[in-house]
């Protein structure tokens, strides 16, 4: 029979099948971070387990841990308190663990295949949404819940219903300057914010194969936004490039043994998926969001809609309020609206290459006198490689604020965060109400763009200047 | 797990599609490394202003919608993150089923892990309970002959059966699985020749 990708994932995975279309799965790759696990944790001590694989799990702080003066540890107490736990829990449970000053400690969906973590043809799980990331390696990795996180600590497993598959063929070529964030956004769009619910979305075609593996990561990273759970990216020969040093992935002969399982990992010509849809890479512009959901993208050149044109009264009544919320009114151009902040950085656009498409385009310029901008890489490696390559250097010139890795202002759960009706534009990938501050009114685009934006004061076409 | 059988109770409708779990419990709520507590921290963005006090026009906020134990919204409800915080804020709140026209998948499965009931229903059923729900009315939802009850009005819902099977029984994941950690080891010792797949932490001074 005629396998996808996932199919043949999904059943070298397989612990016990049920007859109702679910199935005990096991589970490759843990991550952890301290936001989702220590209700779990506690979970385990309660019923007196243990976590059966520590020795496939990594533990690492991102998401409330502040960007600068870490040295003199974290002030806000309750996010202390969080990290601390997360410490204390890896020390109980033997996990290991990157801790906060160390050079390797990021964002998680960055370090996985950073240290060489995640692997093509494996089951990677965090309690994270944008576990979707590491499809780009060709590993089936998806979000769970903090219930599920503490079922994989007992068991290595989780019970799983059979998603449906989803192929997505990107044809022809993204235009010169326009990057996977750009398609990204353009899927979304095409999807809409459900879209992909209950679907594993594989992306295929030349252009794929085009893209590097940070752009691929970008790509998966996105897909959650569609609904779609996780994305999958057959691996190639890139993606043995960029495994081939990282440190936990698998050297000498593991590696050659390690290549010859993957070089299976591919959908089969004739497969069959539940759904089939392309998209022309060509046709794709400049994307910027202009309301309060990812599905809600407009081209650079586009005016902001009109609620008018909704499909149905549902979604004018969404228009309406997102309008509203965004302070924003149908008919402006993107290009005449003024922004107070830029943010590059999250596990979307926060790796080497997209802080080097950023530098590119604000190299001898200056910010904005009206905008604060940062940049917040992804992990220590990367702050140290852009350091090393003269990057920070073109930010700060500039007047960036070149910040120390996490999360930071994607969530703003620690004190990065927007004031109210402050309008910034932002590398991350969620544009929800009230998502880097109460109030705050967040535009989604490529690192580039935001660059751009930061230097002008207001959203500019970065491929026509 | 506290089990699910039947509820009834009051509902409260929301008029809004795209419900994402950064509404249903913001981010500064997330530092809290219990599971309880959640409660007066739900909707929060809708239900305080800037200055905490309390929204008035939020339905959450008006009798008799305050002792809301169901509720109705729009598609794509629980979308966003994979916050288990989102069910727990809602169950600590009382909410204790959500009946939608879909759902996000994490959030879908993580409300069955703590007893929550996710109940998908078609367009036309969304519209005739929200028109219950702005009365008043009392709902009855019976998870084992699958029916939502107002009045004289009897709508059918399709649940999967191994998860409607735990909810009734209030059953822990977890231990089932274990009960199973047999087939487990059998699955480790098929892989044993699959080394590649072990990380080695060797490598990695921690
Ligand atoms: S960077 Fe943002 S999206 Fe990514 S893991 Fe952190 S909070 Fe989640």
């Amino acid at each position: 029979m005629k396998k996808t990708l996932f199919d043949k994932i999904w059943e070298s995975h397989l612990v016990e099948e049920r007859s109702d279309d679910s199935a005990l799965i096991y589970i490759d790759r843990h991550l952890i971070h301290e936001v989702t696990s220590p209700q779990a944790f506690e979970g385990l001590r309660t019923m007196k387990r243990k976590v059966r694989r520590p020795d496939l799990t990594l533990a690492v702080a991102d998401h409330n841990v502040p960007t600068e003066g870490r040295v003199d540890g974290i002030k806000d107490e309750i996010a202390r308190i969080q990290v601390e736990t997360l410490e204390k829990n890896v020390k109980e449970f033997e996990i290991p663990y990157l801790p906060l000053l160390d050079p390797r400690q990021g964002i998680v969906h960055v370090v996985g295949p950073e240290q060489g973590f995640t692997l093509p043809g494996c089951t990677i799980v965090c309690g994270d949404s944008h576990t979707s990331t590491h499809g780009a390696f060709g590993a089936l990795a998806f979000g769970i819940g903090t219930s599920e996180v503490e079922h994989v600590f007992a068991t290595q497993t989780l019970m799983q219903k059979k998603p449906k598959t989803m192929l997505l063929k990107v044809e022809g070529s993204l235009s010169v300057g326009i990057t996977s964030k750009d398609l990204a956004l353009g899927v979304i769009k095409k999807l809409g914010a459900s879209g992909g619910t209950g679907y594993i979305l594989e992306y295929s075609g030349k252009q794929i194969s085009n893209l590097s593996m940070e752009a691929r990561m970008t790509l998966c990273n996105m897909s959650i936004e569609a609904g779609a759970r996780a994305a999958l990216i057959a691996p190639d020969e890139k993606t043995v490039l960029y495994l081939k040093d990282k440190p936990l992935a698998p050297k000498g002969d593991l590696l050659k043994e390690a290549k010859k399982s993957w070089a299976s990992l591919f959908s089969d010509e004739m497969a069959n998926y539940d759904m089939k849809l392309s998209i022309n890479a060509s046709t794709i512009e400049p994307h910027v969001t202009w309301g309060t959901s990812p599905e809600d993208v407009i081209s650079i050149n586009d005016c902001i809609p009109n609620p008018e044109d909704a499909k149905n009264d549902i979604k004018k009544k969404a228009m309406q309020d997102s309008l509203k919320y965004m302070g924003l009114v149908s008919g402006q151009k993107l290009t005449d609206i003024a922004i107070d902040k830029v943010f590059i950085g999250s596990c979307t656009n926060s790796r080497i290459e997209d802080l080097r498409e950023a530098a590119l385009v604000v190299e001898g310029k200056k910010v904005s006198a009206k905008v604060h901008a940062m940049v917040v890489p992804g992990s220590g490696l990367i702050k140290l490689q852009a350091e090393k390559e003269g990057l920070a250097q073109v930010f700060i010139d500039a007047g960036f604020d070149w910040r120390e890795p996490g999360c930071s202002m994607c969530l703003g759960m620690n004190p990065d965060q927007l004031k109210p009706k402050e309008r910034c534009a932002s590398t991350s990938n969620r544009n929800f109400r009230g998502r880097q501050g109460r109030d705050g009114r967040t535009h989604l685009l490529s690192p580039g763009m935001a660059a751009g934006a930061a230097v002008a004061g207001h959203f500019i076409d970065i491929t026509k200047s | 797990m506290k089990p699910f059988v039947k509820i009834t109770g009051i509902v409260a409708f929301l008029p809004e599609i795209n419900i994402d779990t950064d509404a249903i419990i913001p981010k500064q709520f997330l530092k809290t490394i219990e599971k309880t507590g959640l409660g007066k921290y739900l909707f929060y963005d809708k239900r305080f202003d800037v200055e905490g006090k309390l929204n008035s026009d939020f339905v959450l906020n008006k009798e008799p919608w305050n002792k809301a134990e169901i509720i109705v919204a729009g598609d794509n409800f629980g979308c966003g993150s994979s916050r288990e915080h989102a069910p727990w804020a809602l169950l600590d709140f009382g909410i204790k089923c959500v009946i939608s026209t879909s759902f996000a998948d994490i959030f879908y499965n993580n409300s069955f892990k703590n007893g929550l009931l996710p109940i998908v229903v078609d367009k036309n059923c969304l519209d005739d309970l929200s028109k219950f729900a702005r009365l008043g009315e009392n709902i009855s939802v019976d998870l084992e002959a699958q029916t939502i009850i107002v009045n004289s009005f009897v709508f059918n819902f399709a649940i999967d059966l191994y998860r409607k099977h735990c909810l009734i029984k209030g059953l822990d994941d977890v231990g089932i699985t274990l009960e199973k950690s047999n087939l487990i080891d059998i699955y480790e010792n098929k892989i044993k020749d699959k080394s590649w797949v072990i990380p080695d932490f060797q490598n990695i001074k921690l």
